[in-house]
């Protein structure tokens, strides 16, 4: 992959200059918590921030929107409001997100909604400082190499930027100038010291290792009840992790009429609602059955599918769930056979 | 500034495996007091012979203004140019439909889901075993094989409704035991006319009726209520049919029909992409698929 260098007083100019692709998005302070917003400058954005609270995958899938209009006549999808952006700061671990998505979203059937977002949507990768709850050195997702347009990573005195996609490089080729690739003997050893002060930043202990034949093993385990009771089936860890795909379809009708929307919006399987079927017979009618469902999924389920976990250690579960349920209070569980305080 | 060579290509809305097509309903009459039996057709004919499709493979089905839900599919693709469904009424989706007349339209898009290996139970003895709507989806199988019949071998059909006025098909299927070319077994639980001229009992009674069976040489194929699949499969692998030949066909809340939406997910499968139809064996792995009760038990 081409890896460029650029000083770090020029990325101001950049953005700007790139603003002319599409609105410009980047981590912002608000009331004390990161979201993404749409900025005019780099000045507004705060790259120090470790983690958003909802993870990107809202830009690329929102949380509720029109698939199709109908009426009488039949069902006409919904296009035309999606519009162009560009999201900076994206961390390692939400671009590995992505990528999992990528897979459910667009191999076999193909996700014509996500698929147009995915490709209106530049994302440009920044590396990050990692804190106490960040988990990706146990997830193998603490390095990006593939699913950005452009990656930078912060080497102090300057930037080097990977270009990941033919549209990266014609976001560099707006300002050329900028960019150069001349990498010296200085870069390389900075770049590895970089990696060394990476690895000794995790704090977190988390070890997924064995995971499948823990809950395979755990299956008819206690602890899924007891974590059970604690639980309050609220799904916010649903909203906040970038692997959590699942939604509902919802057709809504104008009053006195046979013409409406057909919406789609994010849903959990931590609902009760969720394995409901006709009849009434719910597949998942305890709090239990549902959580362990979810964790599964992420631990099990998914490395058996595909070789690694559906966590890229993110740490939002942690940060969220309101009784401390989270990938690390879960597993730990599972292996010791006692819930945590 | 140098003009960018990003080209976004529109998409054709025809790329859309959400978009449901108009199909005119064309018959629809009452099976059972609350099961309706549906016969639907393209509003535009020439898609009618286009639309293919296997036994064991299900739909999504929109009424407009209520929502799309997933029904199997009760018709053969051995008779094609229109479906038919075997519907309960239950919901507030199923509500709507039952106040559809003829001519009136609905939404479909798929088929959906695996279906049976058709090409694998070729040659092989066929045993189906329908327990109350479980006869929907595997009227289909029954039909293609009585339509290609000398594909298959020995051919039994097993079936058990609650009441006589609840067997989905009666008609149908008692006419079915005067052809030669298959064992028709049916039984009704309880018998309320007095007139039941055939089996009183739950369906596993049926087994004692059989004849010889080449266990071996056999696919079993099986749908039915949860509580069916704990007394009938035992019956089946005493029958000597290896588990990976029991086939059954499973029911989950679906969404989208593509393994999108995550509803029908068992374990690292979901039911619409990689079932519904699936094995026994598969089964024995998958804990949650028919319940816990089941495989644990059956594997003591």
């Amino acid at each position: 992959m081409m890896i460029l260098k650029m000083k770090k007083e020029d990325l101001s100019v950049f953005l700007d200059s790139i603003k002319e692709w599409g609105e410009l998005w980047g981590p912002v302070k608000k009331e004390g918590k990161t979201t993404y917003a749409k900025v005019d400058a780099l000045s507004q954005m705060d790259l120090k921030a470790t983690r958003t609270t909802i993870p990107p995958k809202k830009f690329l899938y929102p949380p509720r929107f029109t698939m199709f209009d109908y009426d009488e006549d039949g069902y006409v999808e919904r296009t035309g409001d999606v519009p162009k952006r560009i999201l900076f700061g994206i961390h390692p671990c939400d671009i590995h997100g992505i990528l999992i998505m990528d897979k459910l979203f667009l191999e076999k059937f193909n996700d014509p909604y996500y698929k147009e977002r995915r490709e209106k949507t530049l994302l440009l990768g920044h590396s990050c400082i990692p804190d106490d709850k960040c988990m990706c050195f146990a997830t193998d997702t603490d390095f990006i190499a593939e699913g950005f347009d452009l990656f930078f990573t912060d080497l102090k005195m300057f930037y080097l930027v990977w270009v990941g996609s033919t549209k990266g490089h014609d976001l560099v080729r707006m300002r050329p100038e900028l960019f150069s690739r001349g990498i010296d003997k200085n870069d390389i050893i900075n770049y590895t010291e970089y990696r060394k002060w990476m690895s000794a930043q995790y704090k977190a202990k988390v070890d997924f290792t064995g995971m499948p034949d823990v809950f395979e093993l755990g299956y008819n385990s206690a602890v899924w009840d007891q974590l059970a009771e604690k639980c309050l089936s609220c799904g916010q860890c649903s909203m906040v992790c970038p692997t959590c795909n699942c939604y509902n379809v919802v057709d809504e009708v104008e009053l006195g009429s046979m013409e409406g929307t057909r919406d789609r919006f994010w849903d959990s399987c931590m609902l009760r609602e969720y394995s409901l079927v006709a009849g009434g017979h719910n597949f998942r009618d305890k709090r239990a059955d549902r959580l362990r469902l979810w964790y599964t999924h992420k631990l099990q389920a998914f490395i058996g599918e595909f070789g690694k976990p559906a966590c890229v250690g993110c740490g939002r579960c942690v940060t969220t769930c309101p009784v401390d349920i989270n990938v690390v209070t879960v597993s730990n569980a599972l292996k010791e056979q006692e819930v945590g305080k | 500034m140098k003009k960018l060579c990003v080209v976004m290509d529109d998409r054709e809305v025809e790329d859309n495996p959400f978009q449901p097509e108009m199909w005119r309903i064309v018959r629809r009459y009452p099976l059972t007091s609350d099961v309706n039996f549906f016969q639907a057709r393209p509003v535009d004919v020439d898609e009618a012979l286009k639309f293919n499709y296997k036994p064991g493979q299900f739909l999504m089905m929109s009424v407009i203004g209520e929502g799309e839900a997933p029904f199997s599919i009760s018709s053969t693709p051995s008779r094609p140019g229109m479906l038919e469904f075997c519907i309960r009424k239950t919901g507030t989706l199923t509500d709507t439909l039952f106040t559809l007349k003829e001519n009136h339209t609905v939404g479909i898009r798929g088929p959906y889901g695996n279906g049976f290996s058709l090409d694998k139970m070729e040659g092989k003895d066929i045993m189906i075993i329908a327990g109350g709507l479980g006869a929907a989806p595997l009227r289909s199988l029954l039909l293609y094989v009585l339509d290609n019949r000398d594909k298959f071998g020995k051919l039994t059909y097993l079936h058990g409704a609650r009441l006589p006025s609840e067997m989905l098909f009666r008609e149908e299927f008692i006419q079915l035991k005067e052809r030669e070319d298959l064992n028709c077994l049916l039984a009704v639980d309880k018998d309320d006319t007095g007139k039941w001229p055939y089996k009183v009992g739950v369906v596993t009674e049926l087994f004692k009726d059989l004849g010889p069976i080449d266990g071996k040489n056999t696919i079993g194929i099986v749908c039915g209520p949860p509580a069916m699949y704990k007394f009938v499969l035992p019956h089946m692998v005493k029958l000597g049919l290896p588990k990976h030949q029991i086939l059954m066909t499973l029911e989950r809340r679906m969404k989208c029909g593509v393994g999108k939406c995550g509803h029908c997910a068992i374990e690292y499968l979901y039911t619409c992409m990689d079932g519904p139809v699936f094995s026994y064996w598969d089964v024995l792995h998958m804990k949650e698929i028919i319940g816990r009760g089941v495989s644990d038990k059956t594997i003591a």
